[in-house]
């Protein structure tokens, strides 16, 4: 107690800094309140309204300059309900031609949340340039309304809906969590324009203008000090040759699959095609764009599902090529090597089957795709001596499978593609019990059935790597964004795969050189080109096999590979090798000589013939 | 009744209460105005905000009538055990608690939430007076230097700081509520009025405006800045005695410490903080359209008041959603842009009447328990009307603490009221008991 008699003066000190910073505070509001009319605005019932401003979403080009997407302009009428107050309603029905109903309806889902009736939201989505011009003409009238300018998507030719992918509003998750977006904004859903959507979209732009009681735009706020302007978005130089896309896609027509091409030397994708595809200009606007997207949403044949990134395929007999190399690899086969065949492989009874053809060396059975001899390279690799337990030669088929990209998200700037399926040994344990199989349980794996799984992307890029003998570029689409023409570092790096012995490569492309000389790609030879192939005719349990073929060409320097699926299509080389044949013409020539060949491939229609209710394989 | 000695309302300074009421019912107004909508005129509407504060506001009367009722001794006695009821709540709030805009700092009760980190500024000043009450304990009035003193006679200080200080970690560090956090540091006032040597206020504030020099001047002129502090505190205490070269020679390392560690401490700011200290203090390229925005709106709302505002619900700026939180932190927008100039000074001097009449209330006190807690209310609702208040014009960094008695929000105002009417209570009985 006693310190406090000398403490007392203390409350002065306090009380006198509490009053002191009080006063300054008065001060300061003297200051911009009265002194500085730099806050005050010019009316008291004005009122500061905030416009976002649009940017142009950055166009896409293909890889020859050529422009694939574009924007129009679009308007879309805005309203803030609580300064509707006055508005002719009357002539507004008129102009949009709706009735009065559906005008409050449309106000009153304007006032709830997440709405309010302070903020302002969309009361007419892309109006046609007519109702436009006859809106503004009145727009002083609709009190409490003003038009925002936007733009929608445009795609000069229908090409490539799946890897261009669309844009759409924005979801109320996203919208909530990034805040860049705000509800009622767009953004890339799927394919590129999802890839790249931060290129893509630039940055809004905020105008702060001032408006009177009437509505009417006396002018910026304070000169448009605090304005921002809209930054276009990006252009996109990507990898896809338009033509190539747009032959691709005319050769699909009418059947089920992907088609995936890539340029070996440099991974890039030269055409993505999934089938049946769509029109992409059907996915741009307000009202038609709800109706289409609901009626291909339906549409049995899925043409929304992007079946080069999505829909999981037994690769069939392109398979053996892996299988082939690993075997090399490790020692276990060379050119020479051969294996009975008696339409069947012998030690199981003639399961799997085979087609009649004479005795193979390893280059005759790529040719002739031999079930038998690939049944043998397979058990050989599993059962090597050199592992202790049956268990670790099937993990090391396994870990050698997947350097090559199955089994394994590739990477791509592509968004949601699928890994595809390489079994595991927990997984087949489960199947059979532990120890309950072995290697001639599962033998038809060497032949690229059963649990294997591969998305057609993998597929092209599992023959990029054979054609590049021993590495792959992840596949990529885009090669420059906007001034940059430089793309991620990962789209240039060489990926290694676990088989590096050139002459394992030689051996394995001379078969398939073969495979269009003398074997199953016989009759689709590319004229004056020297291609190299294999087929692949995938079993699936729903229905009709899956065609597979895929080729490079030409053999020294490879410019292209194409791998090709057609779904219930049986053999891989009646349906699929000539469309990649022919692809490969058009590509490498500029020209395509067999006329009668494309006119009979385009017009054959496969889903409306018996195949029509059969399912993916998967 | 006034005269009856057995009335509840016996003793209590009717002008505080008075002052109060006048706060309150104002803030309710002004909510009212922020968040006007013409779909829900009835201010009494309880859907809205302004008719969920009227509840707030009857809980308020019921919490200060049961407060006077209650036995004064009731609240020396369970000081800390308040104070340990509200710690725990505040950790048990992270594990048990609802998840509101990204921190867990509230218990959900039906459609309410109460947030404990409001009831611990009450608590914590009741057990900080019941600590710096008890008779043996002198909060250290000399500066010494040497480490050993230090330990020794320090050890009250260090012990009452870690009171104030042990909310404050809770509370920044698990809830990450920093404007609940920070509240505490005001009680150091109070420590200041129980002696605490005026050269910890005198190196704090030190620190402060070198950290802000730091960060504002160039290199070199920071560097002449700090040459010049440490001369001039060299001159000051050199010259009161010799003895003082110790004192000097940790002025000169606090001053090195502080603008070397500046930019360290800067750098470890998150993202939004470092924002709000750049808007403040016009640091760099500040852009008004982003961070500088809401400082820049909230502004623009008071500025465009003038002398007399627009007048009552005639607000443009504070309604279109110019102004963020604009029913809650930047409350005083609403005030500046509808009453003005006039308004506005009025609620600071309502604000700051209350503050000052803590003071004279809390020095008439015979107990140094009721004297220490009264400075303690005193400086708690200073200082969130220095922040409160300064972030809207511009003279403090963004934090988010409410306007006290007139922010939307019932943690807030029961709180406050709790804090209030329990020294009410305590003056109330100031001739009955020495405590």
């Amino acid at each position: 107690m006693s310190s406090n008699v000398q403490l007392g003066d203390r409350k002065l000190i306090i009380g006198g800094f509490f009053c002191l910073i009080a006063l300054i505070y008065v001060f300061r509001l003297f200051y911009i309140q009265i002194i500085d009319d730099k806050y005050m605005l010019a009316a008291q019932n004005n009122a500061l309204r905030r416009l976002t401003e649009y940017p142009v979403r950055g166009f896409i080009f293909d890889r020859n300059g050529k422009l694939l997407v574009y924007n129009e302009p679009s308007y879309d009428l805005v309203v803030i309900p609580r300064e509707t107050k006055g508005c002719d309603t009357l002539s507004l029905c008129e102009v949009l031609q709706i009735t009065k109903q559906e005008y409050l309806k449309r106000i009153k889902r304007a006032c709830q949340a997440p709405n309010s009736p302070r903020k302002q939201s969309v009361f007419e989505k892309q109006m046609s340039a007519k109702t436009y011009a006859a809106l503004q003409e009145k727009i002083y009238r609709f009190k409490g309304f003003f038009v925002e300018k936007r733009t929608v998507r445009k795609y000069p030719r229908p090409i490539a809906a799946h890897l261009l992918g669309y844009v759409g509003e924005v979801s109320k998750e996203k919208a909530e969590k990034d805040e860049y977006y705000h509800e009622g904004d767009y953004i890339g859903i799927t394919g590129m324009e999802k890839g790249y959507e931060e290129a893509l979209r630039g940055k809004k732009g905020v105008q702060l203008v001032v408006t009177d009681v009437h509505n009417k735009t006396i002018g910026r706020y304070m000169g448009g000090k605090y304005d921002t302007i809209a930054i276009s978005g990006k252009p996109l130089y990507c990898t896809i040759d338009m033509d190539l896309q747009e032959y691709g896609e005319k050769l699909m027509q009418g059947k089920k699959g992907a088609v995936v091409a890539i340029e070996p030397s440099t991974g890039e994708i030269l055409a993505l095609i999934s089938s049946p595809s769509y029109d992409p200009n059907l996915l741009v606007g307000g009202k038609e764009r709800a109706k289409n997207f609901t009626r291909l949403y339906h549409d049995s044949t899925l043409p929304l599902f992007n079946r080069a990134l999505q829909a999981m395929y037994p690769p069939g007999s392109t398979f053996k090529l892996i299988d082939a190399l690993i075997a090399q690899n490790d020692g276990l086969i060379s050119r020479s090597t051969s294996y009975p065949c008696a339409r069947g492989y012998p030690p199981m009874g003639g399961k799997p089957k085979c087609h009649p053809h004479g005795a193979v060396d390893l280059v005759g059975s790529v040719a002739q795709s031999c079930n038998s001899y690939y049944s043998y390279v397979f058990r050989e690799i599993t059962d090597q001596k050199k592992y202790p337990h049956f268990f670790d030669g099937y993990n090391h088929w396994r870990d050698m499978v997947k350097t090559f990209g199955p089994g394994t998200h590739l990477g791509s700037d592509l968004p949601y593609d699928k890994p595809g399926n390489v079994p595991s040994v927990e997984y087949y344990n489960k199947v059979f019990g532990k120890n309950g199989w072995k290697s001639n349980t599962i033998v038809s794996l060497g032949i690229g059935q059963a649990e294997l799984l591969l998305v057609p992307l993998q597929m092209a890029n599992v023959i990029a790597t054979i054609a590049n003998q021993g590495y792959y570029y992840i596949p990529h689409c885009v090669k420059g964004i906007g001034s940059e023409k430089g793309i991620d570092k990962k789209f240039t790096e060489k990926h290694f795969v676990g088989v590096q012995k050139k002459e394992a490569y030689t051996n394995v492309i001379d078969g398939m050189q073969m495979c269009f000389d003398a074997g199953t790609a016989y009759y689709e030879k590319v004229p004056g080109i020297v291609a190299c192939g294999k087929t692949g005719t995938a079993e699936n349990p729903h229905g009709k096999s899956h065609a597979v073929f895929m080729a490079f060409a030409p053999r020294d320097k490879p410019k292209i590979v194409i791998a090709c699926l057609i779904e219930n299509a049986g053999f891989g080389g009646v349906w699929s090798a000539p469309v990649v044949s022919l692809m490969m013409e058009k590509y490498l020539t500029g020209k395509v000589t067999r006329v009668a060949e494309e006119k009979k491939i385009m017009a054959v229609d496969l889903i409306r013939g018996k195949n029509l209710l059969t399912t993916e394989s998967h | 009744m006034r005269n009856n000695q057995n009335s509840v309302f016996y003793g209590v300074d009717r002008v505080t209460v008075l002052v109060y009421v006048l706060l309150v019912i104002m803030g309710w107004l002004n909510i009212y105005a922020a968040v006007y909508n013409e779909e829900h005129q009835n201010i009494f509407d309880t859907t809205q905000r302004y008719g969920k504060q009227l509840l707030w506001i009857g809980g308020a009367a019921v919490i200060a009538f049961s407060i006077l009722v209650i036995d004064a001794n009731f609240y020396t006695a369970f000081a800390y055990g308040f104070y340990g009821f509200l710690i725990l709540a505040n950790i048990l709030v992270v594990f048990f608690g609802r998840e509101i805009k990204g921190s867990k700092s509230w218990f959900g009760v039906g459609g309410f939430g109460v947030q404990p980190a409001e009831f611990m500024k009450f608590a914590t000043n009741l057990a900080l007076a019941k600590f710096l009450s008890n008779q043996n304990i002198i909060v250290n009035q000399q500066f010494r230097l040497k480490i050993r003193d230090l330990l020794k006679n320090y050890k009250n200080t260090l012990i009452a700081l870690f009171f104030i200080l042990l909310p404050l970690v809770l509370i920044k560090v698990l809830q990450d509520e920093t404007g609940l956090a920070i509240v505490f540091v005001a009680l150091i006032i109070v420590l200041y009025r129980e002696g605490l040597s005026v050269n910890f206020l005198i190196f704090g504030l030190l620190a402060a405006i070198l950290f802000v020099v730091a960060l504002v001047a160039s290199q070199i002129s920071s560097v002449l800045i700090t040459l010049a502090v440490i001369a001039l505190s060299s001159f000051l205490f050199i010259r009161r005695s010799r003895k003082n070269l110790l004192t000097v020679a940790l002025v000169y390392g606090l001053a090195a410490g502080v603008v070397m560690g500046t930019n360290y401490v800067y750098n470890h700011l998150e993202p939004h903080q470092k924002v709000r200290i750049d808007v403040l203090l016009g640091r760099g390229t500040v852009n008004l359209k982003k961070e500088g925005y809401n400082v820049n709106q909230a502004k623009i709302a008071i500025g465009s008041g003038g002398f007399l505002g627009k007048g009552y619900l005639q607000g443009t700026q504070t309604k279109y959603e110019f102004v963020p939180e604009q029913d809650t932190d930047f409350i005083f927008c609403t005030v500046g842009e509808e009453w003005g100039f006039v308004g506005s000074t009025i609620v600071i001097f309502l604000e700051l009447f209350i503050i000052l009449r803590l003071i004279f209330l809390a020095e008439r006190q015979r107990s140094d328990f009721s004297r220490i807690y009264g400075y303690g209310v005193s400086a708690i609702l200073f200082f969130h009307l220095a922040i409160n208040v300064g972030m809207t014009i511009g003279l403090m960094p963004v934090i988010g603490i409410p306007l006290p008695f007139f922010s939307y929000g019932g943690s807030s105002l029961w709180s406050f009221t709790i804090l209030l009417f329990i020294f009410i209570k305590l003056d109330a009985n100031r001739l009955l008991i020495l405590r």
